[in-house]
């Protein structure tokens, strides 16, 4: 038995230890707003908060994550960071097909998290995990400003 | 007897058994078909399986508190055709798009059209049908209304979900008139009365957001991949390495003693040409994805390699280049382009090779499908392009009437072409088949299937030769293709380019130059060509752009009014003038090559980036431009290489003359990511093969554009909003300029010439 702390809810799973966080959190527990990319920790489509810093749930193994405080884009609207960033998200029409956005707003919540005004460079360094193959590069770095600015103002 | 299939975005037609021929029709479309079964001429939508459907009865549907639900009957793969097409609709019949739901239709061409989401037709075929359909039903809305107050048709208006008599300034709401309405006759096309466009609400407004916006940035949205059922199973494929393999033996003992693998099942080869068969290979069916990928690692398999396992890329550009070089089929041919050539002095010719490598789709959802089977029903569900191609798969499969296989559609994590052929669909289905009935499979595949296993972007040596003048006109012109034909998908054996590939940027070239010859070389395919994203433009974009650089360069002209030059004054071209041309199925009538609209989307990205202005040392700037799905692009790349030959693109400036442009924001958003896609293509990605094994596996050795190394600018150009036109395309035609653009500003930027894709590092 696995005991893991989702979202603030503690979840049992009966799964083998180095059964990767992603597939629990998929096949497991029907959480399906973490995606499959890559399996390899190359796109980031499978990017979760572990203690409050972006991992791949992919190559996580769900045993390295017990006892710790896991967030997964379900857990992001009620976040005040992650509110700002969907938000923003919303306000730029990032997505085209959508599939990997739910990776790239965790990272970006993570970045804005440690480095709330991020230069370009920094964004940069953030975001390279993150793989969009339709190109929405240019608006989620808009987004990524935006939601910036809106937190250091205090906003919602 | 012979049935008629769709199997892509060509029409083909198949027969039982034995004399196949392939042919060319006259129109130019590829047929797969005893010579007899020719069919009459169609153009557009008509030609497609199903044509189109206007009937408001089928797309609209109004519940008593007045919600308006609106069918969107083609797949959403991120273009947003899913928001699009109803609020077309929803436009035209007055509804407020607040109040609207969209719902997904399954796979029935006979009830909704045509379905298969390829070509960049969407708008294009749908625009007019759509329009009928929302205002059709504003009719019917109005006509009741009339009956209920007693008054004539003409003394009421729908108005934003409302019918209102304008004397007395009654209203009633759609909601309280949808029964009434339902029961009107639905009014003929001669009798409907279509907005103009000073009343359209959302067309052209962009006040419409993507109707799963907020569910995609909540990981609410469903997706292929996200499939769930009870008691569902999961599978993973080991497939032949080398396509045309299969297993010689396999042993599974030690796959099936993997905690949570439950079955392994032998897919069987495919038949024949490949087609959208499954590849073959065996099957682990495991309580959840980890265990089946973990028995699937298991698996012991020894492999038959079969009449593909000797293809070596690297030698097959060389075979490439050969075939490049020598005398081809002739495909167009104006005045005498050869003995131009060789009466030319030396120093008047010019040649130039370029290469063009096997490229994947990588959508970053990998293929994936579920299907369940039962009571001799099967039902699917999918993120596929091409709906009833799945539908016909998954029938054929388990021997059902097509109408007996429900196959529900979800939405797409990427298609670029890929997600047209359902050969995943069918293996799922072949799995659950050898389960126990009423046990729902979803069959996923992995990063590393998707990059070994797809249907590539063909591989293509292109030779260019001119004669130019002294005075730097161009005399002659020679464009000769060496690359695997799509057809070869189809029928086995087949070589060489067909009309359709040519037609795209090869023959369809608008130069007032005197003589003019295309040839394609027969070569054989020993992949699976697929059609990706704008297709043979690609290359044959790549190489012409790329070459009246050189030859502006050559001339000591400035390139942007070198090619205006040579594209000469506005005029509308009959593709058939140029050859007997494919037109992208359309009449060439309707859809001319208007070499005004070309001119203007040059002048437009020139002007955007500047052209002409000074640049730091090592910074260049480089233009292209492309007509392709019946829109005109152009792009300009700003780029800076630095010491080591690192190549950073600074700015992109794309201009996109589509016509009439129906929602802008999302054209824009195709017009971005069509530049990032173009320079992943340009700078990094390839597929390349040993042993007929793809050497690469996952995103680190096939390499796709990063945010680091993404454009921070993308300065978008849309022009020329003429709702007179008839719709040009959108998701494809912003891809093919932009890597000739890169080269182009590359030479502008070092004098180096880079004429094989990807760029790397210029050295």
């Amino acid at each position: 038995m696995t005991q893991l702390k989702i979202n603030g809810k503690t979840r049992d799973v009966e799964v083998p230890e180095e059964m990767p966080l992603l597939w629990v959190l998929r096949d497991e527990l029907g959480m399906t707003g973490t995606k499959f990319g890559c399996g390899m920790a190359l796109c980031g489509a499978c990017t979760v908060h572990l203690d409050g810093a972006p991992i791949r749930s992919c190559v996580t193994p769900a045993s390295a994550a017990s006892g710790r405080e896991i967030s997964t884009i379900e857990g992001m609207a009620s976040d005040r960071v992650g509110q700002v960033v969907q938000q923003a998200w919303v306000e730029h029409n990032v997505a085209q097909c959508g599939y990997c956005q739910a990776g790239q707003i965790m990272t970006a919540v993570g970045l804005l998290k440690k480095t709330p005004a991020p230069t370009e460079e920094q964004i940069d360094g953030a975001m390279g995990g993150n793989i969009c193959r339709c190109g929405t590069y240019p608006r989620i770095r808009a987004a990524i400003k935006q939601a910036a600015g809106r937190l250091a103002q205090g906003g919602e | 007897m012979s049935t008629t299939l769709q199997l892509s975005r060509r029409r083909f037609l198949q027969g039982s058994l034995g004399a196949l021929t392939l042919a060319v029709t006259s129109g130019g479309l590829v047929t797969i078909a005893r010579a007899a079964d020719a069919d009459a001429k169609k153009y557009g939508a008509d030609s497609m399986p199903g044509g189109t459907v206007d009937d408001p009865l089928v797309f609209v549907s109004i519940a008593e508190d007045g919600t308006v639900t609106i069918v969107a009957h083609r797949a959403e793969m991120g273009t947003g055709v899913r928001t699009s097409l109803p609020m077309v609709v929803a436009d035209e019949m007055e509804a407020d798009w607040d109040r609207v739901r969209v719902v997904q239709a399954e796979a029935n061409e006979a009830r909704y059209g045509n379905q298969n989401v390829d070509g960049s037709r969407s708008m294009r075929h749908f625009l007019m049908p759509m329009r009928r359909v929302g205002a059709a039903a504003r009719q019917m809305l109005e006509a009741a209304a009339a009956v209920r107050w007693s008054v004539p048709v003409s003394e009421v208006r729908a108005v934003r979900h409302e019918v209102i008599h304008q004397s007395s300034g009654r209203r009633l709401g759609y909601g309280e008139l949808a029964a009434d309405a339902a029961r009107q006759p639905v009014p003929g096309t001669e009798q409907l009365k279509l907005k103009t466009r000073d009343d359209y609400r959302y067309i052209g407004k962009d006040q419409v957001r993507l109707v799963d916006l907020e569910a995609i940035g909540k990981g609410q949205a469903t997706y292929g991949m996200d499939m769930r059922l009870p008691g569902m199973v999961y599978a993973v494929v080991a497939r032949p390495p080398v396509v045309g393999g299969k297993p010689r033996r396999f042993d599974s003992e030690k796959a099936l003693a993997v905690p949570g693998v439950v079955k392994v099942v032998e897919i069987p080869a495919f038949q024949g040409a490949p087609a959208f068969q499954p590849l073959g290979g065996v099957a682990v069916v495991a309580r959840n994805t980890w265990a089946a990928i973990k028995g699937r690692e298991a698996l012991e398999i020894e492999w038959d390699d079969g009449p593909n396992g000797g293809y070596h890329s690297a030698d097959f550009r060389e075979t490439l280049a050969q075939a490049s070089r020598a005398t081809g089929k002739t495909i167009r041919d104006n005045g005498d382009a050869v003995s131009v050539w060789n009466d030319a002095a030396e120093t008047e010719r010019f040649a130039a090779d370029y290469y063009i490598p096997h490229l994947a789709h990588a959508s970053m959802e990998p293929p994936v499908a579920t299907v369940l089977i039962k009571e001799g029903r099967a039902e699917v569900w999918t993120s596929v392009q091409n709906p009833a191609a799945a539908q016909q798969a998954v029938a054929a499969r388990l021997k059902l009437k097509p109408e007996d296989v429900k196959v529900n559609v979800l939405l797409l994590g990427g298609g670029f072409g890929r997600k047209s052929k359902p050969d995943y669909v069918d293996e799922a289905a072949i799995v659950a088949r050898a389960m126990p009935e009423g046990t729902p499979v979803k069959l996923v595949w992995t990063r590393e299937d998707d990059i070994h296993h797809d249907y590539l972007h063909t591989v293509s040596a292109e030779r260019l030769e001119a004669v130019i003048d002294q005075a730097g006109k161009v005399q002659s012109w020679l464009h000769r293709s060496a690359a695997p034909t799509i057809a070869s998908l189809f029928a086995e054996g087949a070589k060489g380019q067909q009309l359709f590939e040519s037609a795209m940027s090869a023959i369809n070239m608008p130069y007032r130059i005197p003589n003019v010859r295309v040839e394609t070389a027969e070569v054989a395919a020993h992949a699976r060509i697929g059609w990706f994203r704008s297709v043979a433009n690609i290359p044959h974009a790549f190489a012409a752009q790329c070459f009246i650089a050189e030859l502006a360069h050559r001339a000591g002209k400035d390139h942007r009014q070198f090619a205006l030059d040579l594209i000469g004054p506005p005029r509308r071209i009959d593709p058939g003038d140029m050859a007997d041309t494919w037109n992208y199925t359309e009449s060439p009538e309707r859809y001319p090559y208007d070499t005004g609209r070309l001119r203007g989307v040059i002048e437009a990205a020139c002007q955007g980036a500047k052209w002409g202005r000074e640049l730091p040392k090592g910074h260049g700037l480089g233009l292209a431009f492309c007509y392709s799905f019946m829109s005109y692009t152009a792009t300009v790349v700003e780029v800076a290489v630095d010491e080591k030959g690192a190549v950073r693109v600074l700015a992109v400036d794309m201009a996109m003359d589509c016509g009439p442009q129906i929602n802008p924001e999302r054209i824009r958003a195709q017009m971005e990511g069509g530049a990032v896609m173009g320079l992943s293509l340009a700078l990094t990605s390839e597929i390349t093969f040993e042993k007929g094994r793809v050497k690469q596996s996952n995103f680190h050795d096939y390499q796709v554009l990063r945010h680091n190394a993404s454009p921070r600018v993308i300065r978008t150009h849309l022009l020329n909003d003429d709702h007179d036109l008839p719709p040009g395309g959108v998701g494809e035609p912003p891809v093919p300029p932009v890597a000739p653009a890169l080269c182009n500003a590359i030479f502008a930027a070092t004098g180096k010439r880079v004429r094989s894709l990807p760029v790397g590092t210029v050295t």
